[in-house]
């Protein structure tokens, strides 16, 4: 038994034993649970793939003479942001097009340049050219505002990423007998292919199932910067069917973070977007997992052929909101590069880089190698299996 | 033998002949069609793959060129920009001939511009916009 302080002295002495989730997998098999755990004190985890409830929030300061944003009309680069705070807050979420781009009037829209790449542009030390109208007020007279800002001069730039880091995904295939163009990529008819996204054996939550370390408050690895596990995130759903191991088979938790944009890299904070669907942003992000005891140490050791998910058809079912899955994968055999769906061999393709992902869990070691990093202890646990916490659907009630 | 990689450019009026039939029964060519369609103007655009002994594929063009078909060699060509690849893979299993793969132990996607078929697929799927078509 090891605690989150005697780790971080052993940090503070330079004495600390990190490993990745990738290399914790072999110790584990080497050493034995129990040997492991003792002679290991943190597991790095990485994922990096696009995660569209992303976004930043500025505070611009106040122009001479004032204007009062809130309630008035505010774009960044053409890409409105939300207004609706005080005089000059505002936030710019990671799917906000320009009012003029055409969408998908022609099918498949391109969706070229959104919030996302805004904020990979900010992040950058680029000039961002800001128009802002409001309605003009006794203290904030002003009705017109343009002008450049740059990260360097704001206030506050702060990433606040209200769902990220899924544990576990979906596989994503097309039944129907057209080209389908989702947000998991651009699926063939008639199981043209599979799309997947998630590091699997490297990915935060799928290395602490049962969130026994990672909780809110916890210091993490966000965009090339140091961020915090704000809250969980938006439909968390810790309560669907896991295996022995405690792996959800399906996705489950979630995480809201939130840390100082900058500090952060454009490197690990890309606009992206997919095609026929929109613009996203793709996250860089990092989890320590302080090994406390054996069971925090085999949850973190569990391999890719250990980690299952659901096949699911996004031609008919998914939009529909059908439930159904068409069989069961591991990452293993999701990675292969081929899967059998219904008798038929499906070329695999995965959203979330997991080159990047290895990145991430190597640079977060070095930081804690480094004394650069100290861990967390976590203030309140994410809502566990127990807890009563679901994801529901919408209950439409009709306005008479 | 020689094999290069051409655009033909077909006036209206030759938009209904058996050229390429040509190309192979007089000519001894071996050709893999990657792309055809007819413009809005009723021009026919064709990219080849032609490959044949230096004498059959010389007088095939010559061929081409006495039929009004207008011959240029393929300079478009898809790049990737290395700054913007992630490395996810999605582009993987849409490439029609494997030009995009994943190496099992990196796990970074290499690209094989000796198979590209310039289809272009990638570069309108690629969530990063990092495949190019470059002139």
């Amino acid at each position: 038994m090891k605690t989150i302080k005697e780790i971080n002295d052993k940090i503070k002495k330079g004495e600390v034993v990190v490993v990745t989730a990738e290399e914790v997998i072999e110790l584990v098999e080497k050493k034995g649970a129990k040997a492991a755990a003792r002679e290991v004190d943190v597991v790095t985890t990485g994922t990096f793939g696009p995660m569209c409830s992303s976004g930043a929030y500025f505070n611009i300061g106040h122009s001479k003479p004032k204007i009062k944003l809130g309630g008035g009309a505010c774009k960044l680069n053409d890409v409105p942001c939300y207004t609706g705070f005080a005089a000059v807050d505002i936030y710019l979420g990671a799917t906000a097009i320009p009012d003029d781009d055409p969408r998908n009037q022609v099918f498949p829209g391109e969706f070229k340049y959104g919030g996302a790449h805004v904020i990979q542009e900010i992040v950058a030390g680029r000039d961002i050219r800001l128009e802002a109208t409001s309605y003009g007020t006794d203290c904030y007279p002003r009705k017109k505002l343009e002008t450049f800002i740059n990260i360097k001069d704001l206030n506050e730039a702060v990433l606040f990423n209200i769902r990220n880091c899924y544990q576990n995904y979906n596989v994503a295939v097309n039944l129907s007998d057209k080209m389908i163009y989702t947000y998991m990529g651009a699926l063939k008819p008639d199981l043209g292919n599979a799309n997947y996204c998630s590091a699997g054996q490297l990915s935060p939550l799928l290395k602490d199932p049962c969130y026994k370390t990672i909780g809110i408050g916890t210091k993490i690895f966000l965009g090339g910067g140091i961020g915090f596990v704000a809250w969980q995130g938006t439909q968390h759903n810790p309560a669907v069917p896991r295996k022995d191991n405690g792996i959800p088979q399906a996705p489950a938790g979630t995480l809201a973070v939130i840390g100082d944009l900058k500090q952060m890299k454009p490197e690990w904070l890309v606009g992206t977007r997919m095609l026929g669907y929109g613009v996203s942003l793709s996250v860089g992000i990092g989890v320590p997992i302080p090994i406390l005891d054996e069971d925090t140490i085999k949850y973190a050791a569990s391999r890719d052929e250990e980690i299952y998910t659901q096949i699911v058809d996004y031609g008919i079912n998914y939009p529909e909101g059908l439930a159904g899955s068409l069989g069961e994968v591991n990452y293993a055999q999701l990675k292969s590069g081929k899967i059998t769906v219904q008798g038929k061999a499906v070329p695999t393709g995965n959203l979330s880089s997991y080159s990047k992902a290895r990145e991430i869990a190597e640079q977060l070691k070095s930081w804690i190698k480094k004394g650069d990093f100290l861990l967390t202890e976590p203030v309140a646990p994410l809502p566990g299996a127990g807890s009563g916490y679901a994801f529901k659907p919408l209950k439409e009630r009709p306005i008479i | 033998m020689v094999s290069k990689r051409i655009v033909l450019r077909f006036p209206h009026r030759l938009v209904d002949q058996p050229i390429v039939y040509k190309l192979v029964k007089d000519y001894d060519l071996r050709f893999n069609i990657l792309k055809a369609y007819v413009t809005p103007q009723e021009e026919g655009l064709m990219v080849l793959e032609l490959s044949g002994k230096k004498e059959g594929f010389d007088k095939g063009l010559e061929y081409l060129a006495s039929c009004g078909v207008k011959v240029q060699p393929l300079s478009q060509d898809v790049v990737r920009n290395e700054e913007k690849c992630t490395d996810c893979g999605v582009c993987v299993p849409i490439c029609p001939t494997g030009a995009l793969v994943v190496d099992p132990q990196t796990r970074k996607v290499h690209f094989y511009n000796n198979k590209c078929i310039a289809c272009e697929l990638c570069v309108k799927i690629c969530p990063t916009r990092a495949m190019e078509v470059h002139f």
